[in-house]
């Protein structure tokens, strides 16, 4: 009895001093959706907190928990970091929108950041990395680079942030080669490497000799490299080691600077609540290597549509552009607002299918 | 709407490859449960085979040297539930589902260097004549031989537990371990090496996805595999045969989801995504009137002393 008392009385003080400690300290906290190995976009939010981490050193602390699901439980986590005394928590899944509002309204001290979300409060920020400009660009080499004109599209969740991507990759596509098809699979998921695979494999058996992935593994690479003279990109992040091929190129999603501004305004006492959109031009959105596979034509054109995204003289969704049932969607040069593009849930004109509800 | 674009010979045969991590893992833990032990590692042990038999594929350049270390990794990971179950008496479920975070862990830290690489690739069975019989050739005699020797030890494992010696004690223990005590059998040293069996079954279905299904290493990458193969024991009620069917309806839904959808069929992914556990629900439905079909000693901790 009395050994247990000593022993929770040194519990206590412990925590009373890494309680005090802490103080001196910003703590931050990382929710992911994945493991930190999915070699893809959780892979790319934990490169940021370790430069957020190598900037402040011993003036920030950090945690993360990875793998966690979308819904209860991660309301659960982000209840446990602020009560630990997390001072600002990283939500970095679409699926951790509700729960990060929810857990936010109970602790109004703790400031938290939603990525690829659209729902704000006094101390909830979203930011989102404009992906669709990188879907473009592949769009133009997909359309390039097909032979059989099947382009096949490994999609999540049939959300905005998806629709927006595979929408910005087909208009490119069909305006580099006219004849090209996009086949779509769901994969109701973000990691399922197995399941990832399986859908590539059956996009390849149906013809597709390009596949586009939203998913975060690299198993669609791994099941692209199987077959053969089939083309992908590296999704979220670079994905080099399927490169030169299949891998010709990728969208990189480039947190650190992010990461590090707001810690920073954290520290600073000047965080507030906004909604950060960035792409191609503020380098949030990196554009991998354009592999010697691709003919020094393709990749010249496709560095041309980069270099025109980043300075902002050409917006990837630029009419005239239908929407699929044949309605106007963009006049002629007119260019798609941000709420248009935040909440997308049509296809345009062109692509077979419809959208699962 | 263009079902043409479905090639039939590649669906069928994509059927068999979906279903065989699941037929491994799943004919390992229904030896278990029939030895009266509930073992929720199952994901756990599974992505220890994976991680083991990537690393000793790559490093070694055999596939099937891959394939034996799963094993050997699943079993060794097994151990520790035994340890646990069997000598600590420590509740079958919680030990179960430590085992699976461990293993989930675990393999995250072996794997590190591993990502990324490709590993060797296991030659499909030469079935020579055989494999240009039209249809038949491409689906069924196309593949590599770990897939055959799952259906084997699927056929094998019926008819121990049925017809022979060894299988008639592994049931007695499950049914009721006093009465197999009684008897002079070993109820632990039975419990343990069913585990360790199981634990192998899972090791190898494991590495049959990061060796051929993917093929690649990545953290977590069994995906919940194993929990479904939890559920295809209970959906088989404890017969390795119908497991057999479930193991391909289970795999076959996927697949078959798949195709649809890039054939351009407009379907409700989400029900189908869900369907293996609305089946297994429906049959433990309609077992719970059949009160025999659950090893009666299953998840119960036994001691000699009782």
């Amino acid at each position: 009895m009395k050994f247990t008392k000593l022993l929770a009385s040194a519990a206590l003080v412990m925590g009373l001093v890494t309680a005090a400690h802490a103080q001196d300290k910003t703590k931050l906290g990382f929710v992911y959706v994945g493991p930190i190995g999915d070699g893809g976009w959780t892979h790319e939010h934990e490169k940021g907190r370790l430069a957020v981490q190598e900037r402040f050193g011993d003036k920030v602390e950090s945690v993360y928990v990875e793998s966690v699901a979308e819904g209860p439980d991660a309301e659960r986590v982000m209840t446990q970091m602020a009560l630990d005394g997390a001072d600002m928590i990283f939500a970095t899944s679409f699926g951790f929108m509700d729960p990060t509002i929810n857990v936010a309204a109970k602790f109004p001290d703790v400031k938290f950041e939603h990525a690829t979300g659209y729902k704000r409060a006094d101390n909830v920020s979203t930011y989102s990395a404009r992906f669709y400009e990188g879907r473009a660009i592949q769009g133009l080499i997909a359309g390039k680079m097909t032979k059989s004109n099947v382009v096949g599209y490994i999609g999540s969740y049939p959300i905005p942030e998806v629709i927006r991507g595979i929408n910005s990759a087909f208009i490119h596509a069909r305006k580099a080669n006219p004849d090209v098809q996009f086949k779509i699979v769901w994969a109701y998921t973000w990691f399922d490497p197995a399941k990832e695979a399986d859908a590539a494999k059956v996009l390849i058996e149906q013809g597709a000799d390009v596949i586009l992935q939203h998913t975060d593994s690299t198993a669609p690479q791994a099941a692209a490299q199987e077959a053969g003279n089939v083309v992908t990109f590296g999704q979220a992040s670079d994905m080099s080691q399927y490169a030169p091929y299949p891998r010709v190129s990728s969208i990189i999603d480039d947190w650190a600077p992010y990461y590090i501004a707001r810690t920073q305004a954290l520290m600073d006492g000047t965080w507030e609540s906004k909604d950060t959109w960035d792409g191609i031009g503020a380098g949030m959105v990196g554009i991998g290597e354009i592999s010697d596979a691709v003919p020094a034509d393709i990749k010249a054109e496709a560095l041309a549509l980069k270099a025109s995204l980043a300075d902002g003289s050409y917006h990837a969704f630029t009419g005239p552009l239908n929407k699929q049932d044949g309605t106007e969607f963009l006049a002629d040069g007119a260019t798609a607002d941000d709420a248009t593009l935040a909440g997308m849930n049509f296809y345009v004109e062109g692509i077979e299918g419809t959208i699962p509800q | 709407m263009d079902l043409s674009s479905i090639n039939p010979i590649f669906f069928f045969a994509g059927f068999f490859v979906a279903a065989t991590p699941l037929i491994f893992a799943a004919v390992g833990e229904l030896v278990v449960e029939k030895t009266g032990v509930l073992n929720l590692g199952v994901e756990g042990m599974m992505i220890m085979g994976a991680i083991c038999g990537f690393a000793v594929a790559v490093e070694s350049g055999s596939p099937l040297l891959g394939f034996l270390a799963a094993a050997v990794g699943g079993a060794a990971l097994s151990l520790l539930f035994a340890f646990l179950t069997q000598v600590m008496l420590a509740n079958q479920v919680a030990s179960g589902l430590a085992l699976t975070l461990f293993g989930l862990g675990f393999s995250a830290l072996l794997g590190q260097s591993y990502v990324g690489v490709k590993p060797p690739r296991l030659p499909d069975v030469n079935f020579g004549i055989l494999g240009d019989i039209p249809v038949f050739g491409p689906i069924v005699l196309s593949h590599d031989i770990i897939l055959y020797l799952g259906l084997v030890l699927v056929v094998a494992v019926w008819a121990l537990l049925k017809y022979s010696r060894v299988g008639l004690v592994l049931r007695a223990v499950g049914e009721n371990h006093d009465a197999a005590h009684a008897l002079g059998f070993k109820v632990k040293r039975i419990r343990t090496l069913a585990i360790m069996f199981g634990g192998a079954c899972a090791g190898v279905g494991g590495a049959y996805i990061s060796l051929i299904r993917v093929p690649q290493w990545t953290e977590g990458m069994t995906a919940g595999i194993g929990w479904i193969a939890l559920a295809l024991v209970v959906f088989a009620s404890w017969k390795p045969l119908r497991l057999l069917l479930g193991a391909y309806l289970f795999g076959g839904l996927v697949q078959l989801q798949l195709n649809l959808q890039a054939a351009g069929v407009a379907i409700p992914v989400e029900y189908l995504a869900m369907s293996p556990y609305v089946m297994t629900i429906v049959v433990l439905v309609l077992l719970s009137r059949d009160k025999g079909a659950a090893p009666g000693s299953l998840g119960r901790i036994f001691h000699a002393s009782s």
